[in-house]
């Protein structure tokens, strides 16, 4: 299955940018189905992001980010061609994780 | 009789002589001529917008609007979607064949001809229905109208067509102007308990608020289709948006690809001839 | 190089945290009950704080302490929402050796939508994309050097984004 994360890290030497785009429902537990039954919860409670070895972001998610769920922020360093690893866990326990280039 | 009299009479007669020569061509339809006028009423209702910005609906209307569109399409909602229409695109049918052996072009880069009038069946073939009997005829099941798989697709072939004009051709047949009159007059109509046409809300009110959303002008409406609208969580296709808004004016909604909302999508396609298409895109 | 914790979930982190201090002791590197000052005061998952209804409390649970308006945090939200379950809010500061980024809306079911750890390194900028569940003031909490910055913002929302 491909990956959830959909990633943008640019490098202009200096910093580099990073961007994702996660496929998630990020489901808050108050909306109900067209049955009328409450859809239970399910979202992406952590999200890492590992350059070099050590984190450079890491986002502590509620309910209230948006389905499909996107931040962006930059960090100094980072070079193109380096890795930049990025997971996630979600209250059901499910994971991903995937490794992107700087560009 | 007094001279009043006759002077009066003469310019009535004239008057109407005028009228009965020019009643015959007002009765012959003119899309070159509407597709014009339909163009000038909006760029001259709104001569701070761009030509090609009105395919941008609300967010041409709206600085507000437009700012918090021009920051999610830094990243779009619709990248799923669009990497999976690629994905499906390029997978063969069980019989070994591709949506490409049914497409002009390889079904790459065509989607601003969409939709075209079929001489031969005499009707309005649309992208979506030409994507569901390229499936039928190759064994495999129709997808539903409006969503998902559909959506999918149409967000492909649009992606791959970007930037290009809308290119509607009328060809030089009755039956193609009837359709393209039918869309034309589908358009005009009112209907549903709100008693609103399509021009109501977006040839008389565009960048105006209905409840909470800001209408779009009808220049170049499809232009962006298919959409992720934040409404519904998800994508959507033209077929979508056509029944949905019927049901939203309460009226009854037709089956996706009937003939009046095919007509309407060939008059409101070919109007906007020249506009890039955008899609896919994103709406409130 | 400021050591952080560990980020992995709670029960592997303690076994981790043994193991790793008894290994950086030994190498010199940290010393045991060094006090992180410069770290994040939230590096676990603020499971209370998300749990908290208003802004207020959800801010004690995260920080301990409450906040300062400043301007020299910038907020970045809409006047009107295009649509309560897609806001894109962003925030940049000027302010330095900031170490934590919270956002909150008052007025949702639990006003906490999403704090961010900012290791040294990572500048203190943040933009995401956040549900409102109605018109409500957007809360951006800054942790810098220890003390805690804000800056509000009312955004209208007319649909909601909580399935309304």
């Amino acid at each position: 299955m491909a990956s959830t994360i959909r990633v943008r890290a640019t490098s202009t030497g200096e910093v580099t940018e990073v961007q994702v785009l996660i496929q998630h429902p990020m489901d808050s537990g108050f909306v109900k189905d067209a049955k009328g039954e409450t859809i239970p919860p399910h979202f992406i409670r952590e999200l890492t992001f590992e350059h070099d070895g050590r984190n450079v972001f890491v986002a502590d998610w509620g309910a209230a980010v948006s389905k499909d769920p996107y931040v962006k922020f930059s960090f100094k360093g980072g070079n193109k061609g380096d890795d930049l690893k990025i997971s996630w866990i979600d209250n059901k326990g499910e994971t991903d994780t995937t490794t992107a280039k700087i560009q | 009789m007094s001279s009043r009299y006759l002077i009066r009479l003469a310019s009535a007669a004239l008057a109407l002589v005028a009228l009965t020569l020019a009643a015959p061509a007002a009765d012959m339809p003119d899309p070159a001529a509407d597709a014009k006028a339909f163009r000038n009423f909006f760029v001259t209702k709104f001569p701070k917008v761009k030509l090609e910005d009105f395919v941008n609906g609300p967010y041409s209307m709206n600085e507000d609007m437009r700012r918090q569109w021009e920051e999610k399409e830094q990243f779009p909602p619709y990248e799923f979607s669009l990497d999976m229409g690629k994905e499906m695109f390029a997978k063969p049918f069980r019989n070994g064949k591709t949506y490409a052996d049914c497409f002009p072009n390889q079904g790459i880069g065509i989607r601003q001809d969409y939709p075209y009038f079929d001489t031969k069946e005499g009707k309005v073939i649309t992208l979506e229905l030409a994507l569901n009997r390229c499936r039928e005829a190759n064994g495999e099941p129709a997808f539903s109208y409006v969503k998902d798989e559909m959506a999918a697709l149409t967000a492909y072939m649009a992606f791959t067509s970007r930037g290009r004009p809308f290119d509607i051709k009328i060809p030089d047949d009755p039956r193609a102007l009837e359709a393209y009159q039918n869309g034309k007059r589908y358009f005009y109509t009112r209907r549903g308990q709100l008693n609103f046409s399509c021009a109501t809300c977006h040839v008389q009110n565009p960048g105006e608020r209905m409840r909470a959303e800001i209408l779009a002008p009808a220049l170049g409406i499809l232009n962006a289709m298919p959409i992720y609208r934040s409404e519904w969580g998800g994508m959507g296709t033209i077929s979508r948006r056509f029944t949905t808004c019927n049901s939203q004016i309460r009226g009854v909604p037709l089956e996706p690809q009937a003939e009046e909302y095919r007509d309407l999508e060939y008059y409101l396609s070919y109007v906007s001839n020249g506009l890039p298409i955008a899609g896919p895109g994103s709406r409130p | 190089m400021t050591i952080t914790h560990s980020d992995f979930p709670a029960t592997r982190r303690l076994i981790l945290i043994g193991a790793g201090a008894i290994a950086l002791t030994g190498l010199g590197i940290m010393s045991v009950g060094m006090a992180p000052a410069l770290a994040a005061a939230n590096d676990t998952y603020p499971e209370d704080a998300f749990k908290q209804k208003g802004a207020a409390d959800a801010i004690k649970s995260l920080y301990g302490r409450t906040a300062e308006p400043s301007d020299k945090v910038k907020l970045d939200a809409p006047e009107i929402a295009e649509n309560g379950a897609v806001v894109p809010i962003s925030v940049s500061t000027t302010l330095a050796d900031v170490t934590s980024i919270a956002f909150l809306a008052s007025e949702n079911p639990n006003a906490l939508a999403a704090v961010y750890r900012i290791p040294p390194g990572t500048l203190p900028n943040v933009a995401n994309r956040l549900k409102m569940a109605k018109t409500c003031d957007v809360i951006v909490i800054v942790e810098a050097g220890g003390k805690l910055y804000s800056a509000t913002k009312e955004v209208k929302v007319t649909v909601g984004g909580c399935g309304g």
